[in-house]
């Protein structure tokens, strides 16, 4: 049965909260330590640039079934400012904050598959997807 | 306020991180150990990971900075006990933590930070006596 969640990211206690969460998910679609890691980093990152970049926002968590396989899908929102260049935002060391520039890229790397809309002005949507 | 404990243990602090720190957790064990180095003239800071589930790109951040920073106050930093899942995962992500020293348990850490800072040579002695005890039971 799918299970659906979708949690807000306003503080970096919030941040703490959505960790949780992806772990459990992680843990119900079947995932091994390794991919659990994996995705509740990806989540870290992710949930850390809508608070710092977006301004807040929110983040929903699905777990999908595909034929044979199971996944978790991650969307986080926020109606920030927007990336202008997102090709740039992705490159490791580019950071526009005080931060390493590792977290949009690092992420890429840490799910199967990776989404990312962004509008100046109106906001960014990233979903992140990880299959078991 | 909540904060993550410092130990002091000889000439070293020791701190471990055993809750799912958020971002201001880190900044403040960051500014505290700085500060308890400089009261206790510390010269080497052992922390232990093992109970960290995650280390994304702040917490590395962190590590690094305070690695950085007790290096400039004359202590020698290492990290301890990193599980291996955290392990494959920061180097996905693409963190190296470099300038970080690192060591598989808190045991081993403790001998790499007393090789580096180098023990007085009293306890050094008094070390050896010990072994050599061991060695006749």
């Amino acid at each position: 049965m799918q299970k659906i969640e979708e949690m807000k990211i306003q503080s970096s206690a919030d941040v703490v909260l959505v960790r949780q969460a992806v772990r459990q998910f992680a843990i119900e679609v079947g995932f091994g330590l390794v991919d659990q890691t994996k995705i509740v980093t990806a989540a870290s990152e992710l949930a850390r640039n809508t608070l710092d970049y977006g301004g807040g926002g929110t983040v929903k968590l699905e777990t999908l079934q595909e034929g044979g396989r199971r996944g978790l899908k991650l969307t986080f929102d926020d109606q920030g400012p927007g990336i202008p260049d997102v090709d740039m935002a992705l490159k490791d060391g580019f950071t526009t904050g005080g931060g390493l520039g590792m977290g949009l890229g690092g992420a890429k790397r840490l799910a199967n598959e990776f989404e990312i809309e962004s509008v100046v002005g109106e906001g960014t949507r990233v979903i992140v997807v990880r299959w078991k | 306020m909540e904060r993550i404990p410092i130990l002091q243990m000889g000439e070293f602090l020791l701190v471990t991180i055993q809750v799912d720190m958020h971002d201001r957790l880190a900044m403040t064990l960051q500014d505290d150990l700085t500060n308890r180095i400089s009261q206790t003239n510390a010269n080497g800071v052992l922390i232990d990971i093992s109970a960290l589930e995650i280390v994304d790109s702040f917490i590395g951040r962190i590590l690094g900075n305070i690695a950085k920073m007790s290096r400039v106050m004359d202590a020698e930093t290492v990290v301890v006990g990193m599980q291996p899942a955290v392990a494959i995962t920061l180097v996905e992500l693409g963190l190296s933590l470099t300038g970080i020293r690192t060591a598989l348990n808190v045991e081993k850490g403790m001998a790499l930070l007393r090789a580096t800072v180098g023990e007085p040579a009293t306890e050094a002695i008094a070390t050896e006596w010990d072994e050599e005890d061991d060695a006749e039971d």
